[in-house]
């Protein structure tokens, strides 16, 4: 019988430790690592970027404004990729056929990976789209961004963190 | 300038297929009066009142956080989404109060929340209300304290 409550009870803490409040991300924190295969079939390891500009881009198909900063998204890493910049999609759709579909209709020139609640979670808690976090070569926070913004902000960014890193 | 006019009509006519069943944009037809505002929200559950709440967004974004004992229906704009929704309050009678939210995105970009009233509204109840979350459920309801769930 104990061991029966000693089982439920570590059950219990188990079930209240992967529930727990995520930290909020703040500029300055060091961004939290992730690697998984992408849906291109090649592994992303965020720790390997370490020593570019790397913009973190949770996104989903049905998220309309996330659709329209696609294209611009692609033009910045053309334009900054040979410069130490990359950008990452992490698609929060609900399952990856979706993300595939979509894939499909746009042409994307960066890594996208499958989210889930748990990377969500690692970042904070990622509970509304678009949601953007650029990462300074040392691997720290520089930046979030929410919600819909201009793309020329987000490329203004871009080019004053590469100016630190080296010769444009 | 031209191109851009394509350009532009080249992205709806790619972002129709994604959004079938509501377009983003289609929230700001739903009534002001029908709209409830997260403070009032978070003070009917402090007081105990709690009527049935149905998250009508993505699986992703309920499994990270929620209304405490708040439903997950599915997304509004899945006709799946839809008969989870129906299945989920067909029971009710149709002049209890039920309250629906998203929060995926912006409140004018949402592609569920207005699709889900009009299911609501189509079934028949009279009393539905709309938790208003102008950015999104993150910003507007986790981010000012008020009750969540974590974990799906």
């Amino acid at each position: 019988m104990s061991r029966v409550l000693v089982l439920a009870l570590l059950l219990a803490v188990g079930a209240n430790a992967s529930a727990k409040t995520p930290i909020k991300m703040k500029p300055g924190d060091a961004a939290p690592q992730f690697s998984r295969t992408d849906l291109q079939g090649h592994p992303f390891d965020l720790k390997a970027q370490r020593g570019k500009i790397v913009l973190v881009d949770f996104w989903a198909s049905w998220c309309a404004p996330c659709i329209v900063a696609i294209p611009h998204l692609s033009q910045l890493q053309k334009k900054y990729g040979a410069r130490g910049f990359q950008v990452v999609g992490i698609s929060m759709d609900d399952s990856a056929n979706t993300t595939k579909e979509t894939m499909q209709k746009f042409r994307f020139n960066y890594p996208v990976v499958l989210g889930d609640a748990k990377l969500g979670n690692l970042y904070g808690g990622v509970l509304g789209l678009p949601q953007q976090f650029l990462i300074g070569a040392d691997g720290k926070i520089l930046a979030i961004r929410s919600g819909d913004f201009p793309p020329a902000a987000l490329d203004k960014a871009i080019a004053a963190a590469l100016k630190k890193i080296g010769p444009s | 300038m031209r191109l851009a006019i394509l350009a532009h009509l080249l992205m709806v006519l790619l972002l129709a297929p994604l959004t079938a069943s509501a377009a983003p944009g289609d929230a700001l037809t739903i009534p002001v009066e029908v709209q409830i505002q997260p403070a009032e929200l978070a003070a009917m559950l402090k007081a105990g009142d709690t009527p049935p709440i149905l998250q009508v967004g993505f699986s992703v974004m309920y499994q990270q956080a929620h209304i405490p004992n708040s439903q997950y229906a599915g997304p509004g704009n899945k006709d799946d989404g839809l008969l989870n929704l129906k299945s989920h309050v067909d029971a009710l009678p149709r002049d209890r109060l039920v309250v629906i939210y998203c929060g995926c995105c912006p409140w004018e970009k949402c592609p569920n929340i207005a699709a889900a009233y009009k299911q609501l509204i189509g079934m028949g109840f009279t009393k539905v209300k709309v938790l208003y979350l102008a950015s999104n459920f993150g910003a507007d309801w986790v981010d000012k304290g008020y009750p969540v769930t974590r974990g799906g």
